[in-house]
């Protein structure tokens, strides 16, 4: 099987947009709401879960015909807490300040839905090239929502985007305020509701 | 491969044991590597604080370091309980000496903490630095994001005339408690409660060093 099949292009793009972990299935959506009131946080924690999955996935899948069935779920669970911990090391050691802001949420990745998810359905049955790319996509099609969401929060309840000032102070002179409610975990639900209903309208076909 | 039966007890158990233990160099090793640097981040981030309240903030690490090791004199100890130890930093700040007091506390949610810089007549605030573990965004978390709140410390004071501790946050200040109390943060009310009693007990410890003039 070549390496970019049209089979394996699909498990790639599918949770792009057909299976999105979010949109489509609506997994992962607790973390997604906690980490996003900043766009920088919402992007490390993007990464770090395509990380996790991706590599998580291909572990599982190189030792899959080992894992003893009664125990799969215990052996997905070491593997994807040991790459969280490492994770969580590294950003404590390399970007002290993201680490800080992400607080529990990174430890918490252990638990994201869109992991022991891809692990059980995804992993457990195919190679490892193809749970690579499953991993990747489906960690991409997660951080590309919190990308959105982060970015729309910071800009509208704090006018900065990555921490620069975006709005001309112009603009606060002529009554401008930023939408403090955007800072709040609230909005981050309306916000992915407004994202998977633009979704639904104009990106979603029917298989 | 195919002829092991990977559902027997043993297996499993061995299977199990192997996995954990080969998971647990893993992670003691990548523990072990990083460790001096997470240690360097975490001082850091202390003297990136302390320095906040010194009213020197938006520095990049390189500088802060730098910073903080000129303007340091020296760091006091004054602890007498038996477990923690209060620690006093001495700085000069353009030629004049700046108490911070480190203080903790709790917030709403979670411990919150602050450092505390007095000026030479060990009464006036000169800048104070909040920090918390776990309070709510966009309010109670605003003592740590809220620069402007911050500042509303500087020039208050931490004893009246009659040498009792003054110093709070309150919802309504008093006009005749305006030389000592600050305006609580809005909606943040158990948060702001948790501010003053960290700066009442805090200072509280540090009263023997502070009326010694």
């Amino acid at each position: 099987m070549a390496l970019f099949s049209k089979q394996n292009r699909e498990v790639f793009t599918n949770p792009l947009n057909l299976d999105h972990p979010i949109l489509g299935q609506v997994l992962g959506i607790c973390s997604a709401l906690a980490v996003t009131s900043q766009l920088k946080p919402a992007i490390v924690m993007g990464l770090a879960v395509t990380v996790i999955t991706a590599f998580s996935n291909v572990i599982i899948s190189i030792i899959r015909n080992t894992i003893p069935n009664r125990i799969r779920i215990v052996v997905q669970l070491v593997v994807v807490a040991a790459l969280v911990t490492i994770v969580s090391q590294i950003l404590k050691a390399f970007a002290y300040d993201v680490s800080v802001q992400l607080s529990v949420y990174v430890g918490l990745i252990i638990t994201n839905c869109i992991l022991m998810g891809r692990l059980e359905a995804f992993a457990m049955q195919n190679k490892p090239w193809p749970s690579f790319l499953d991993g990747v996509g489906n960690g991409l099609g997660y951080a590309m929502i919190l990308v959105i969401v982060g970015a729309v929060r910071e800009f509208l309840g704090r006018g900065t985007l990555l921490g620069f000032e975006i709005l001309p102070k112009g603009f606060y002179e002529f009554g401008y305020q930023n939408n403090g409610m955007m800072t709040m975990p609230a909005m981050a639900l309306i916000l992915v509701g407004c994202v998977i209903w633009v979704h639904r309208a104009y990106f979603y076909k029917e298989k | 491969m195919s002829k092991l039966n990977t559902n027997s007890n043993t297996y499993i158990i061995i299977y199990s044991a192997v996995l954990v233990v080969i998971v647990a160099f893993l992670l003691a090793f990548v523990y072990q590597k990083l460790n001096p640097m997470q240690d360097a981040n975490v001082a850091l981030d202390k003297e990136k604080q302390i320095l906040c309240s010194l009213n020197i903030r938006d520095l990049s690490d390189a500088e802060a370091h730098n910073m903080y090791d000129s303007l340091k004199i020296k760091i006091d100890s004054i602890g007498e309980g038996k477990d923690r130890k209060p620690y006093i930093y001495h700085f000069k700040v353009n030629g004049q000496m700046k108490y911070v007091f480190p203080m903790k506390g709790m917030g709403l949610w979670a411990g919150i903490s602050g450092f505390i810089a007095l000026n030479e007549d060990k009464n006036t605030v000169y800048g104070a630095y909040f920090d918390h573990e776990s309070e709510t965004a966009g309010l109670g978390a605003e003592i740590k994001d809220s620069k402007e709140w911050q500042e509303k410390f500087q020039g208050k004071k931490v004893f009246d005339d009659k040498g009792n501790i003054a110093i709070g946050v309150e919802k309504k200040v008093e006009d005749s408690k305006k030389a000592y109390e600050v305006d609580a943060v809005t909606g943040a009310t158990l948060t702001s409660n948790g501010v003053r009693d960290m700066l009442r007990d805090g200072f509280k410890q540090y009263e023997k060093f502070l009326k010694e003039k």
